[in-house]
Parts: structure tokens; C-alpha cells; sequence
């Protein structure tokens, strides 16, 4: 509050050396683990994106959606992809086809927006990521166990954002 | 204190406060009153909405429509993020450059015209947020769209702002130029000033992304992107969580000095913790963009790593010693028996002293500890907009910072305000209602949110995959909401019925309730009083971050695998 009386710079003692070494050095760990990971974890955050159209993206879920569809409900198809590429369009407020996976398998789950943004929560393993307009999000995915999950929007999108749910099925 | 110099200005406009000496500028003083008042307005109205939104996410209650929920959000967050905060530091700021300098403040016209914009736009943003017309959350994130005058005011009030803070400086310097203070600023304006620093940049890219998107909005640009939009927004949304930080910690040595008179123990240790955060912590933005398509590993590993921990080095620095200064000074008055003894002894009635204690461990210990968490590249994905996020900053900036602001109005109240403290008991008990209710509603978030509970989410009753257990998150969310706003309800009280009584009162100590303990054998050598209590209250606080970091690690590797 007051000013600093005579000289104030005077060297750190031994408890203040101590504790400023342990926190930087914690510091340095927490910086490690991220590339550590990066190289040898199993779960990394894509970085794969594309700039899309929006028009054109939905155009290319709905061929995709025909393409392997296998049933319906509620009016929205459901597909059951073969490993590779697969579409998920999210738009108000809906996502835009049913998946269904299979364990073990690989995916390229590319995920997009018609209109605003939109927030990808695949519960209960709760995993999530942003959804902007204008961007194919290329996400590889490896679901390493079976059920019924839910699809959750968790970005804001507008008056219908709790009612955007929907459900990603992985069979054994 | 109060430094022997001439100035070169008209003495008339001084007085002299009775209990510390500084020289009080008066129209400073009325431009701290004004903005203090604007403050606790807004903390009134958002609080109105904290209360009505916190019944709505008790799924017993789920009191409000859908459309209300969203609305009141939008209003809670800016209320209370934006003005709530900003008006409180514009007080500080004034208070910091002049009181503590013994300084006027230059121009004060201009410092009311700033505050004029600032109503004003505050003003326009609740009339048109209430009118339904920007259901757009405080984010406000393109292509969501908002009508005009939703742009404007939150511009406005910026400008304002950014007018507040060239004041700071400028103030500053005069004080400098006219000898009003001896040697090197003190400490406490020192981290207003980090603060202030921070806030210009930050300001200036606020600017750079709600301009275009009044300019988008009105149809004179074609396009904005969504992704440069949120970049750009987070580049201010971002380092203002800082500025808040600086102000925080700044108030925390306030506090401390006030309570206790404890003198920092070494002041080239708590600056150059300052000057990390004026360094590291605004290239932090990237930490709510992780989990975005566009940005590559590097970035977003560079940004919130090598920069942001330099950050957090600087917090764990303040982390001991603003707690290792209040030790010592502590032990110094006789308080001196074994490892947390001075604890024991501690001015606890004080609510300058008790705010400090509890703005500082639920700070560190929750919102330190999950802010670092979320902030990690790969476990951002196991949280991203889950209610671990307001859980993570309700215990930053509403347990920690607002609990600090709400403390130190306390002390406004005899020293700019002279009025003497009303409802002494209520002000003594109000941080700990305050805190416990925070506490609830962060924890029970937080754990909402491990669970896979989203957050801005009017009704989770549709997603069938969660469990039970999540109900039991969301009512203890409810329930610390109804305590917390007790707390706030305390405050309010205190402060309106200490302002509003009409009798001047000159005070002789800066504390409140319980005396200042400054009696004791100062004389005794410094080395004697070592702040081993501290020592080992920050070595369980790294225990714990360890465990709770680690733990994501584990929870994390449990999930799908995806790159
Ligand atoms: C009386 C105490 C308070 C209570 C009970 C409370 C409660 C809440 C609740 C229930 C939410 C909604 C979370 C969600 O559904 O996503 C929320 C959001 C929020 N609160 Fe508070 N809050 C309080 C005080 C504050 C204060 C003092 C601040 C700022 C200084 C603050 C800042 C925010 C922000 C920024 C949001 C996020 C808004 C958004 O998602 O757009 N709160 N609060
Ligand atoms: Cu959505
Ligand atoms: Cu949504």
C-alpha cells in the first residue's frame, strides 16, 4: 500500500529460492506433458481442417447419408459407414445423420456447420469440439467401446440449443 | 506517509484522511464514489439474473422458459463479467493513482465523460438484451446476430474504459512529475498498473472484434469469418480475465497491509510476478480454441504452454508471498507458536482479512488448479464447454475477485465514502456466506461437468446417456446459489446502509471491526520469523494441483481414441 521503504531490491532468501525453483520446475512438467503426449498418447486433438462452403458440405452429407443409409428415425436417416470417411452436419437444430460405428474401427469423422456455430459433445465419454461454419473439422476417431451414446450441442446456437441432441451408435 | 513537497496545485481541492494521512483529491474521490456506485448496481441486477438462472439449472426447480434462461444468461455474464468488474477496477484505478500517491487526478472532466459513455453503454446493452433483441450470450459469437445497438453499447463502454485507464497513466506521471510520492511506486499501484497495461491492449482488440461485427451486422461488410471472429475475441476476452487478475492480486496486497500491516516480503520477488503476467499471460487466447478446427498443434501447445506457465509461475509467486508477508507480520506481533499457530490468532472477524484468506485459497485451489487444467491442449477435450468452465471461473472471478472487490468496498466506505461501517457483524460474516455459497456452486459445476453436462443448457433432461449422479451436481449448484446470494444480499446491505446514512465520519484506523494488531515487539530481528506455515500450506496446494492434473491425464486415456 505504502511506498517501499529504502532499497527494496534485496536478494531472495532461502525458503522464497526454494519455493520459486519447485514451482518452475512444476511449471516445466506441465509444459512436457503436452508434446510428451502428442507423441505417445492416444488421445490428440485433430488439427486436420478444411474450408468448406456450407452449402456444400451439407450437399455432401446428404449424398453420403443415402449412400449407406439403413433405416430412419424420426426423420432422420440412419448410416452405418464403412471405416474411412464419414459426414456429420450439424444445423439448427439437429444433427444430421445417425451414425452408427464399429468398435475398434477407424473414422474420419468430418463435422461441419450449415448456419451458426455449434459444439460437439459425444456423451458419456465426453469428448468435445467446436463446429464453424465454414470449416471441415476432420476428426479420427477410434471408439473403443460399444452402446448407445448422445450426440449434445454445447455451443449456444439459438432458442432450440437444448433440443439438439441426438444419439451415435457403435456396435461390437 | 504523506510526502512533504510542494505542489503546484490548488490545496483547496485536498483534504487530508484522518486515519492514514494521504492527501484525498476531491474530485478523485467523487469519480471513485461514482464509478463504486455504478459497480454495486450492476452486481444488483446481475445478481438479480444469477439468481433467476441458478434456479432455472436446478432441474427441482427449472424455474424460467427457455427464452428467459437465455436472455438472463446473457445478461448475468455481461453485468457482472463486463461492468460489475470493470466499474470496480475504473474505482481502483482512480483510488490507486491518486490516494495512495497523494496525487490529483488530471482532468477529471474528462474522467466523467468516460464514466457518461460507460452508463451509457451499459445502459443500451441491459435495454436491449432485456428487450429480447441480443439473445447472443456475452460472446456474441458471428454468425449469432444481435441488434445494432447491442454493438454500440458494449463499444461505447469500452471506449470508456480505455479513457479511464489513459487517466491512470497520465495520473501517474503527474504524481511523478510533481514529487507527490518518494522512490518507486508502492506495490499495490504497481499491480494496478500491470493491470492497467494490460487492459489498453486488451481494450484495443475488443475493438478490433466488435467493430466489424457492428459493421457486419449493418450489412457494410459481406462476411466475417466465425473463426477470426472468436481469435479475435478471445484476444480480448482472454487477457480481461488478467486484467482482473492483476487488479485481484493488487487488492490482495491492499488487504493484507490493511489488516495485518504486513509488508511484502520481498518486493523484487511480488514485481517481477507482475511483470509475467504483463509479459506471458495475454498470449494465453488459444486456450478457448483448442478443441477449433484451423489451429495447429504448435500453436495452441506454444500459446498456452511456454507462455501461459510463466504466467502461472507469477501466480504461485503471489501465492506465497502475500500469504508468507501476512505470516510474518503475524508471528511478529507474538503469534508466533508452531507451524500454523498465527493462523489461529489471525484477525479473523475482520472481513478485509477473512475476504483475503477466501478469495485467495478458492482462487488457487479451484480456480487455479482447473484453469490450468482446462488450459492443457489435449484435456481441453474433455471439457470444452461442459460446465466445468463456468465451474473453473466462478471460482476465479466471482469466488476470488469478487469477493476481494467486495471486502475492499469495505474499506472505501470510511476512507472515500466517510461514513462509518453499518451492520459490523454482517460484514464480518458476509465472506464466508459469500464463499461457502461459491464454493457449492463452482463444486457442484464442476463435477456437473466431469459428468458430461454441457454448460449454457436450459434443459439436460433429453440427454438420456447421463447419470443419476449429475442431479446431485446441479442441486448443490442450486443450493450454494441460494446461499451465495445471501452473501450477496449482505453485502448490499452493508454498503447501502453505510453509504446512504447521512452523518460524515472521519475514521482513525484502517480497519473495521477488530483492531489493527500492530502492537508487539516489532523490534525483534527479521530473520527470526520465517514463513515456514506458509512454506507448507503452497507445498499441499502443489500436491493437490498434481493430483487434480494428473487425475484429467488418467481420465483422459480411459476415452476414445482420436487425433
Ligand atoms: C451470486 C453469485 C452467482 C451465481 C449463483 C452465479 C450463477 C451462475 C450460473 C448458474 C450460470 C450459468 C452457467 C451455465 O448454465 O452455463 C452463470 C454463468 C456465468 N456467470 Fe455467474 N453466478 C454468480 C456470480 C457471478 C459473478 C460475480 C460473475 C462475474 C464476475 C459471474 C460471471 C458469470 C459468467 C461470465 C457466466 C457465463 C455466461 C455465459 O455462459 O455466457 N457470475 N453464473
Ligand atoms: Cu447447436
Ligand atoms: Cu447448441
Amino acid at each position: 500500500m505504502f511506498p517501499p521503504e529504502r532499497v527494496w531490491w534485496k536478494p531472495l532468501d532461502r525458503m522464497e529460492k526454494n519455493w520459486v525453483t519447485i514451482a518452475f520446475i512444476w511449471c516445466l512438467f506441465m509444459t512436457a506433458m503436452m508434446p510428451i503426449w502428442f507423441f505417445m498418447g492416444r488421445q490428440n486433438v485433430p488439427v486436420t481442417s478444411y474450408r468448406v462452403e456450407p452449402q456444400a458440405f451439407q450437399q455432401k452429407v446428404m449424398d453420403f447419408a443415402e449412400q449407406y443409409k439403413i433405416g430412419d428415425e424420426n426423420g432422420v436417416p440412419v448410416v452405418a459407414p464403412p471405416p474411412g470417411d464419414v459426414y456429420l452436419l450439424a444445423r439448427q437444430w439437429q444433427w444430421y445423420p445417425i451414425l452408427q460405428l464399429k468398435k475398434g474401427e477407424t473414422y474420419r469423422l468430418h463435422v461441419s456447420s450449415l448456419d451458426v456455430l455449434h459444439g460437439l459433445s459425444i456423451q458419456p465419454t465426453n469428448l468435445n469440439f467446436q463446429v464453424i461454419p465454414g470449416y471441415d473439422y476432420v476428426i479420427e476417431l477410434t471408439p473403443t467401446d460399444s452402446g448407445e451414446f448422445s450426440l449434445v450441442c454445447n455451443e449456444y446456437c439459438e432458442i432450440g440449443h437444448h433440443i439438439m441432441v441426438s444419439k451415435l451408435m457403435v456396435t461390437e | 506517509m504523506a510526502a512533504e513537497v510542494a505542489m503546484p496545485v490548488n490545496e483547496s481541492e485536498f483534504r487530508t484522511c484522518s486515519a492514514t494521512g494521504f492527501k484525498v483529491h476531491l474530485p478523485a474521490e467523487a469519480l471513485i464514489k461514482a464509478n463504486a456506485v455504478a459497480a454495486v448496481v450492476c452486481i444488483l441486477v446481475g445478481g438479480t439474473a444469477a439468481l433467476l438462472i441458478a434456479m432455472t439449472r436446478w432441474p427441482a426447480v427449472h424455474l424460467l422458459p427457455a427464452d428467459w434462461f437465455y436472455r438472463l444468461l446473457t445478461l448475468h455474464g455481461l453485468d457482472m463479467l463486463v461492468a460489475w468488474i470493470v466499474f470496480f477496477e475504473v474505482a481502483g484505478l482512480y483510488f490507486g493513482s491518486t490516494v495512495l500517491l497523494n496525487a490529483r487526478l488530471v482532468k477529471p472532466k474528462l474522467g466523467w465523460f468516460a464514466f457518461a459513455l460507460m452508463v451509457l453503454g451499459g445502459a443500451l446493452i441491459n435495454i436491449i438484451v432485456l428487450m429480447g433483441k441480443a439473445d447472443v450470450m456475452f460472446t456474441a459469437y458471428v454468425p449469432l446476430k444481435a441488434h445494432p445497438i447491442f454493438y454500440i453499447g458494449v463499444i461505447l463502454f469500452a471506449v470508456g474504459a480505455l479513457i479511464a485507464v489513459g487517466l491512470f497513466f497520465a495520473t501517474i506521471a503527474v504524481a511523478k512529475k510533481e514529487k507527490t510520492y518518494e522512490g518507486s511506486l508502492p506495490l499495490v499501484v504497481y499491480g494496478l498498473a500491470t493491470a492497467a497495461i494490460i487492459a489498453t491492449y486488451t481494450l484495443l482488440s475488443g475493438a478490433f472484434a466488435f467493430v466489424p461485427a457492428l459493421f457486419w451486422v449493418l450489412g457494410w461488410i459481406p462476411n466475417y469469418d466465425p473463426s477470426v471472429y472468436r481469435n479475435l475475441f478471445w484476444s480480448f476476452g482472454h487477457p480481461a480475465q488478467q486484467i482482473n487478475l492483476a487488479a485481484m492480486v493488487a487488492i490482495w496486497y491492499a488487504l493484507a497491509a490493511i489488516t495485518t500491516g504486513a509488508k511484502p516480503l520481498n518486493e523484487k520477488l511480488s514485481r517481477l510476478a507482475f511483470v509475467l503476467y504483463l509479459l506471458f499471460i495475454n498470449l494465453g487466447s488459444a486456450h478457448h480454441l483448442l478443441v477449433d478446427p484451423g489451429l495447429s498443434f504448435a500453436y495452441k501447445a506454444f500459446n498456452t504452454s511456454y507462455m501461459m506457465y510463466l504466467a502461472v509461475l507469477g501466480s504461485m509467486i503471489h501465492a506465497y508471498s502475500i500469504p508468507g508477508a501476512v505470516e510474518v507480520a503475524l508471528r511478529k506481533k507474538g503469534h508466533n507458536r508452531g507451524l500454523l499457530g498465527w493462523l489461529r490468532n489471525a484477525p479473523w472477524k475482520e472481513p478485509g482479512f477473512s475476504a483475503l484468506v477466501i478469495s485467495m485459497v478458492l482462487f488457487g485451489w479451484i480456480g487455479g488448479v482447473t484453469g490450468v487444467t482446462l488450459g492443457t491442449e489435449q484435456l481441453n477435450m474433455v471439457g470444452h464447454n461442459t460446465m466445468r468452465i463456468p465451474g473453473h471461473f466462478h471460482a476465479t472471478v466471482v469466488a476470488g475477485t469478487t469477493t476481494a472487490f467486495m471486502a475492499f468496498t469495505y474499506y472505501l466506505i470510511p476512507l472515500i465514502f466517510r461514513r462509518e461501517l453499518k451492520l459490523k457483524k454482517w460484514a464480518s460474516l458476509q465472506p464466508f456466506v459469500f464463499g461457502a455459497g461459491i464454493t457449492m456452486v463452482s463444486i457442484g459445476m464442476i463435477t456437473a461437468g466431469i459428468q458430461g453436462v454441457s454448460r449454457r443448457h436450459w434443459d439436460i433432461s433429453n440427454v438420456g446417456t447421463l447419470p443419476g449422479t449429475v442431479y446431485v451436481s446441479l442441486t448443490l449448484l442450486g443450493i450454494g446459489a441460494l446461499i451465495a446470494v445471501t452473501g450477496l444480499i449482505m453485502y448490499l446491505a452493508v454498503v447501502l446502509s453505510s453509504v446512504l446514512s447521512k452523518k460524515q465520519y472521519d475514521p482513525q484506523s484502517l480497519t473495521l471491526v477488530q483492531a489493527a494488531t500492530t502492537a508487539g515487539s516489532e523490534a525483534e530481528a527479521e530473520g527470526r520469523f520465517s514463513p515456514k506455515g506458509t512454506f507448507a500450506i503452497v507445498l499441499a496446494f502443489l500436491m493437490f494441483f498434481a493430483a487434480f492434473y494428473l487425475a484429467n491425464w488418467w481420465l483422459l486415456g480411459k476415452t476414445w481414441m482420436v487425433r
